[in-house]
């Protein structure tokens, strides 16, 4: 549509009409091919694996659905997306709620806003190898909390989640919901800034009260924030694995696997590439599951706009 | 004529050095070894081969029992750059020589009579079709039993020598408030507590039936119920951090006496030597309970990579025969905890427990009851020791699990990843 | 600013309550670095005695010190610091090169859309999402046909091709809000693709360049699983480094030791986040995050 215009308000240089064609596709072209490669072209590889028996490293017979078959019947498979579905479900709520909690109250015109935000932001700047450390620490009954809670004259206090099979899960939503939630507030934070100021005007003339105008005005503007939010934080879900690695190594026992770490530990360490490359497809399938909805719409959006 | 001697001398000079770097190659060595007498162990190693003129680039790859360590290797052999000897040990050997990643290294071999002076089932791990693919650095033994003495004489205890008295010992200990054995809840620990404890319980041949041939009736059968039971029992003798704990740390509660007993193999030792206690007095050593006269080997060993560049594969060479050379063994394995691996090795400068172990070692060779412990690669594949490591790391740390379903899981969880 | 205003709860009681909220939860999130940094001046025999909050009974250095430059990190005893130049040197063009292109691409894909070019975005947006893991081994073989295995170049290429992911679409969907018209006006007037995009597209594109550096920088100065796959002994990035030296004990674990090497690993993009903090929200107000 801009070149059509383009056409009739530059007609005579030919040379630089071609040139304006083709240029943009020029510029996108090697991160496109790049991402063929190194997505498509890669992910496609990893299917063919995972039709195949390799164990140790790739091997190129196929054998058909074996390995599939075989992760359906892997119990540690299954605790896995069990786990992911918990982890990310907890994990995705309470950093929403955290994050638009916060932002509401940072946005109270408070003084010291811009040393909070900081505040509530930095776990994301600190990498895994550190935050594992310090929480693993925190979490240990004989080191940290229970050991400070028992000093303070509280004897009786326990708290042993971190060795505790049924219970290790919520500690890695604690430290991933305190890495997190602060991006999630920053983006409800411009979120809240962004709307326009008149809609609530109007309702406060006609009388109605904060929480209600927050409820029934605010937050339905921030919608597409909660969808942006959404997808950020479903893609820090299903990809995490450092965090994992460094604070529960998936244990104890393995209550706490996920499925990158289980992906990581079958083709790399235990030799069954064919395996961890069938559980890379299906968590793939999965991400095609959250994404194409998204992306629908979103383009969908755009068209109607 | 005063410039021409000056150029003489500097062509020299140069031609030297280029002939010096003809000589000097180097090799770039991956392994895990980063704990503290490990990381000795390796120094050591770094040294004599740069006493023989080569050099030696430090590929050192940290944590979970050379789990990122073999990423990496398997990355880099993908690349096409793969170091020129990597830790790897058991059975991957063969894996990595069937996919023809090795290199041989008979002359080596030949010129320093392996073949006599190491033992046949080392030397059998080391060769894949008859060639020498890898030197190993040493043997560990697995089945030991670690006693802080101070701790038993303050819980009143004795030394433990089969099940039984093992459970009274824990007992004793517990009610002196001592924590009966000091355990890292990491999969490959759990195994290395439940192979002692099968061991006992199956016999040697009945070992051999279950995880070395992979027999499905042993693997299911009331041996095998009774081992889980026995080893669902040490849950109550550990304490309640356990979990997810590096071994060292489980070794460091031994020493300080918090704990009365681990089991572990002797690599245990380097940390007792870094404490400065002495093995054998301030530690004491014994088989696990009831596998006396038994021998569960682990052999550390270092494959060799095919390689490109001729200086390089002469530091190879050289790293391999300095391996096997009666010094390094002696420093390295004095470091480690381990036994030489060489047959004709003096032993007076060792602890006792190493003593004992290398006279265990001979005996059982010849006894037929030196057997590969599965739970560090010796015995199986990697896929068959993961599959293993899930089901008994689910079932120690699940209070509620049952040992009969456990070992029918067991059966059919080799099976699977076979 | 302005809906605050508006908005505010007038009552002292409930400004009291907000204030107190914030600052209860800036505590509670403080407390990890707070850990940290109290532990990295204490002595083992301190650590082992005290709690965590615990003040030291005598602040020293000596964890710092080590960790700067004795720790052992494998057979090396070298401390970190030799490190702290790997991940700049990898950092600094893997972070501007990723950015650029992810401005190109975006400028292309908002402003200059084809027949196509949505489903070409969706095709890109699609790498965000897919674990690394799975790309570690053809990566590998890749990276040894272009001749750049364990190369510092080889490193900040993999990190350029999946930041350019998370970079289009900032970009994207920040010139997405710019007004068609100043392109088209522009174009009136003769100017051509590269004229436009850095004479009227890049100076308005400061808040979204920051939220773009800041999130890329963090991402790869503490990224550990390429580092580690894809760097050499001498090139080993810092968290690569962090990481043995955490894992490297001799005998009993020094833990100040490892939280002052945590500490210092953290460093820079903690800085970053300090000074350039302010941007990244701004930024995001701008409409990083619209859609």
């Amino acid at each position: 549509m801009i070149l059509a215009q383009t056409q009739t308000a530059r007609r005579p240089v030919r040379l630089g009409l071609t040139l304006e064609h083709v240029l943009p596709k020029l510029v996108l072209a090697p991160s496109l091919v790049l991402a063929l490669v190194c997505i498509y072209g890669y992910m496609a590889w990893t299917g063919y694996i995972s039709l195949t028996p390799s164990s140790f490293l790739p091997m190129y017979e196929l054998s058909g659905f074996e390995q599939y078959q075989r992760l359906l019947e892997n119990d540690r498979w299954r605790v896995a997306c069990f786990n992911l579905a918990l982890f990310g479900g907890l994990f995705i709520g309470a950093c929403l709620l955290v994050g638009v909690l916060l932002a509401i109250l940072l946005d109270q015109r408070i003084r010291a806003e811009g040393a909070l935000r900081t505040i509530y932001l930095y776990p994301m700047a600190i990498s895994f190898i550190v935050t594992g450390t310090a929480w693993k620490w925190i979490l240990n009954p004989s080191l940290g909390l229970e050991k400070l809670v028992h000093d303070f004259g509280f004897t009786s206090f326990e708290f042993s989640w971190l060795t505790d099979p049924d219970k290790a899960i919520y500690t890695l939503v604690m430290a991933a919901v305190w890495q997190s939630s602060g991006f999630v507030m920053a983006m409800f934070l411009a979120g809240l800034r962004g709307i326009d100021s008149s809609i609530i005007k109007a309702a406060q003339l006609d009388g109605a009260s904060l929480p209600r105008i927050y409820w029934r005005i605010v937050l339905p503007c921030l919608r597409p924030v909660f969808f942006s939010a959404v997808m950020v934080l479903s893609h820090i879900a299903i990809k995490s694995f450092d965090l994992v690695t460094a604070l529960t190594a998936g244990g104890p026992g393995y209550s706490t696997d996920l499925p990158a770490l289980f992906m990581y530990a079958h083709a790399f360490t235990r030799g069954q590439m064919g395996l961890g490359a069938a559980s890379a497809m299906m968590m793939l399938a999965g991400v095609l599951a959250i994404l194409v909805p998204y992306l629908y719409s979103e383009l969908r959006g755009k068209r109607h706009a | 004529m005063h410039k021409t001697r000056l150029t003489l001398a500097l062509a020299g000079l140069i031609g030297c050095s280029v002939a010096a770097q003809a000589h000097a190659g180097e090799v770039e060595v991956l392994h895990w070894w980063t704990s503290g007498g490990e990381a000795k162990s390796a120094a050591v190693l770094a040294d004599m081969l740069k006493a023989r003129g080569h050099g030696w680039k430090d590929f050192a790859v940290a944590g979970g029992g050379g789990e990122s360590a073999m990423t990496v290797l398997k990355t880099r052999a993908v690349a096409g750059t793969p170091p020129a000897a990597a830790q790897i040990k058991g059975l991957d050997i063969q894996e990595w020589a069937k996919l023809g990643f090795l290199t041989e290294l008979d002359s080596v071999a030949a010129e320093e009579n392996w073949d006599t002076t190491l033992p046949g089932v080392v030397t059998q791990v080391m060769k894949y079709n008859g060639h020498y693919v890898a030197v190993p650095v040493n043997v560990h033994r697995v089945n030991w039993l670690w006693i802080n003495p101070k701790a038993f004489e303050k819980a009143g205890a004795q030394i433990p020598k089969n099940w039984t008295e093992f459970v009274a010992a824990a007992e004793k200990l517990q009610a002196a408030g001592i924590v009966p054995l000091a355990h890292g809840g990491q999969p490959w620990q759990d195994a290395t507590v439940f192979e002692a404890i099968a061991l006992e319980v199956l016999g040697v041949e009945d070992y051999r039936k279950a995880f070395v041939q992979h027999d499905a009736a042993t693997l299911k059968g009331a041996k095998m119920v009774e081992a889980l039971e026995r080893f669902a029992e040490v849950r109550r003798f550990i304490d309640k951090d356990s979990a997810g704990r590096d071994w060292n740390l489980a070794t460091g509660m031994l020493l300080r006496g918090e704990a009365g007993m681990q089991i572990m193999g002797d690599w245990a030792k380097g940390e007792i030597s870094a404490a400065g206690l002495t093995p054998g007095k301030d530690i004491l050593c014994v088989a696990t309970p009831g596998t006396e006269g038994s021998f569960t080997f682990n052999i550390d060993s270092f494959a060799f990579f095919k390689l490109k560049n001729d200086t390089d594969k002469a530091a190879q060479q050289a790293l391999a025969s300095t391996i096997l050379t009666p010094e390094f063994q002696e420093v390295f394995n004095l470091n480690k905890g381990s036994i030489p691996v060489r047959l004709d090795s003096d032993m007076s400068k060792f602890d006792s427990c190493a003593q004992d172990s290398m006279a265990t070692f001979k005996s059982a060779n010849e006894k037929g009851t030196l057997i590969p412990s599965w739970s560090h690669g010796l015995a199986t594949t990697s896929q068959v020791q993961g599959a293993l490591y899930d089901v008994l790391t689910k079932f120690f740390n699940d209070k509620k699990a049952d040992a009969v379903a456990t070992a029918d899981l067991m059966a059919r969880a080799v099976q699977s990843a076979q | 600013m302005r809906n605050a205003a508006l908005l505010s709860w007038q009552p002292r009681l409930g400004r009291l309550f907000i204030y107190a909220t914030l600052i209860a939860v800036a505590a509670l999130y403080l407390i990890p670095l707070w850990v940290v940094l109290l532990t990295s001046f204490k002595t083992s025999a301190d650590i082992r005695s005290g709690n965590l909050l615990s003040l030291p009974d005598v602040w020293v250095l000596e964890g710092w010190i080590k960790a700067w430059g004795t720790a052992c990190t494998g057979v090396s005893c070298d401390g970190i610091r030799g490190y702290f130049v790997n991940s700049t040197v990898m950092v600094l063009p893997a972070v501007a090169l990723s950015t650029l292109l992810g401005a190109l691409n975006g400028y292309v894909l908002s402003l200059w859309r084809f027949k196509g070019s949505e489903l070409l975005f969706g095709l890109l947006l699609f790498g965000c999402f897919i674990p690394f893991q799975v790309i570690l081994l053809p990566m590998a073989q890749t990276l040894g046909w272009l001749g750049l295995a364990n190369s510092t170049a080889g490193l900040v290429l993999v990190h350029v091709i999946y930041g350019l992911c998370f970079t289009t679409l900032f970009y994207r969907n920040f010139y997405q809000a710019l007004p068609q018209e100043i392109i088209k006006a522009a174009r009136l007037d003769g100017a051509g693709f590269f004229t436009i995009f850095w004479r009227i597209v890049l100076p308005l594109s400061g808040p979204i360049t920051m939220v773009t550096l800041i999130w890329q920088f963090t991402a790869i100065w503490n990224d550990f699983l390429f580092g580690v796959v894809f760097s050499a002994g001498d090139n080993q990035p810092m968290t690569v480094a962090l990481n043995n030296l955490v894992n490297t004990t001799a005998g009993v674990k020094e833990y100040n030791v490892d939280m002052a090497a945590a500490v210092l690993a953290a460093l820079p993009t903690l800085l970053v986040y300090a000074v350039a903090g302010k941007y990244f929200v701004r930024g995001l107000t701008a409409g990083a995050i619209k859609g």
